[in-house]
């Protein structure tokens, strides 16, 4: 039930709705509980559960997860 | 950074103490059973099933409810994870054979185009689902919905679950659901750490597992515990402000009933009373009265359970006192085709995944 998808942001269609690349596959999906559809938004990934987006991925994740990987093993 | 995860494996094996971790999220059940990670990590290392599956914990009363709905003409729309939870006197999926009016939706937009494209008709949401799913809710009836609309809510809050856990159940620490977190943020869970569970916000790829168990086995080792987020792509410490602001515009919390578990002081969510006209108990409480007057004067239901079910052992299940193979039913007279409780009927159900991805494995 708490399955959210990963999607891109390609284009704004209201201020409520923007299409989202899903894999390939466009959808129709809700940004109001992410502060409403604006322009700004294109280009960026979030992640889509029944229908709306309930957050948006960060880009700079990769390093928070490697520092994370690196406190817990000791990876060089 | 080749082979992380096994490098992750043998971190969490070569330190690999008498520990038992529990998730609270279905999804995270999926991917410890699709990627068998209960066989390629330590059996030291206990990886425990809570009630992180929100069509298991819905209790019987609210499928009662719904289907009695169903059955004075009103129309159900439902998620398909909780068309086959069986209530007292069937599932959902049993009242559409019978000829009553079900219908499947994918989100709340859905079932109030229903609601808009058929007016003469009364539409009911079937409302369930933790803090990921709730906000959606909230947003739609802050955009408007039609008269003719209503939810029947069934939400549940994890933290006040967790902190039950915490009491009841032989844990020392947990992955906490990183969709629920993405909402919630990392600080709700503060109050649990601080009685000395270690808490890792943890994501949903098995290499988000792996590093939110190996976060939790460090903790331990090190003599801490705090909340820690694996899932930092998704999650932040103060979660998603809007989608909060907007579900407690909406959505009180409650004391509710979690199957398995049974009440929990401030652990669900009902409509504010400014939403009177658009919540399914108020709208229809009429049906509402006769359904709990009728289930009190029964002699047959044990604590809101049907006899039907006194072998299945789901409430156990829930709470990690029991594993599935413990109960008399599984993989006998209950499997995902034919499910008696709820732990067999949703993708994200313990009993589910374990039958699809162990029991015809020989493990």
């Amino acid at each position: 039930m708490c399955i959210a998808i990963p999607g891109k942001i390609t284009s704004i269609l209201n201020e409520n709705t923007a299409t989202v690349d899903i894999g390939g596959i466009k959808r129709e999906v809700n940004l109001d509980l992410i502060g409403g559809a604006d322009s700004s938004l294109i280009g960026k990934h979030a992640l889509v559960h029944v229908g709306y987006a309930i957050s948006l991925i960060s880009d700079e994740e990769s390093e928070e997860v490697l520092k994370l990987l690196r406190d817990v093993m000791d990876l060089s | 950074m080749e082979n992380i995860e096994q490098k992750l494996i043998s971190r969490i094996n070569e330190h690999a103490t008498p520990l038992r971790i529990m998730h609270v999220c279905g999804t995270h059940e999926r991917t410890i059973s699709k990627y068998a990670i209960r066989d390629i990590i330590s059996d030291d290392v206990q990886l425990l099933s809570g009630p992180g599956c929100p069509v298991c914990v819905t209790p019987v009363e609210d499928i009662d409810f719904a289907i009695e709905l169903a059955r004075s003409g009103k129309v159900i729309t439902s998620f398909g994870d909780m068309m086959r939870v069986p209530g007292t006197t069937g599932s959902l999926f049993d009242a559409r054979s019978d000829g009553y009016d079900i219908r499947m939706v994918y989100s709340i937009d859905d079932a109030i185009k229903i609601a808009k494209d058929n007016p003469t008709l009364e539409i009911v949401f079937f409302g369930i689902g933790f803090e990921t799913t709730a906000p959606s809710n909230a947003a739609a009836l802050l955009r408007g919905v039609p008269e003719n609309f209503s939810i029947l809510t069934s939400h549940k809050l994890m933290p006040p679950a967790m902190e039950i856990l915490t009491r009841d159940t032989n844990v020392d620490g947990f992955l906490a659901p990183g969709h629920v977190s993405t909402i919630i943020g990392t600080e709700k869970y503060d109050q649990i750490s601080e009685k000395g569970f270690p808490i890792v916000v943890t994501g949903f790829e098995a290499l988000d597992v792996l590093l939110g168990i190996a976060m939790v086995q460090n903790q331990l080792e090190t003599g801490r515990s705090c909340v820690e987020n694996a899932y930092p792509r998704c999650v932040n410490v103060e979660g998603n402000l809007k989608a909060r602001e907007m579900l407690y515009q909406v959505f009180k919390k409650t004391d509710s009933k979690w199957r398995g578990i049974g009440m929990i002081e401030n652990s669900g969510l009902a409509l504010k009373k400014e939403f009177d006209q658009f919540d399914a108990v108020n709208v229809h409480a009429d049906i509402y009265k006769e359904l709990h007057e009728k289930r009190a004067s029964e002699s047959d239901n044990v604590d809101g359970e049907n006899r039907l079910y006194e072998e299945c052992i789901c409430a156990e299940i829930l709470t990690a006192r029991a594993q599935p193979p413990q109960c008399p039913l599984f993989g006998r007279r209950c499997s995902p085709e034919a499910p008696v409780g709820p732990c067999m009927v949703s993708l994200e159900g313990t009993c589910y995944n374990w039958y699809k991805y162990r029991h015809n494995k020989g493990i």
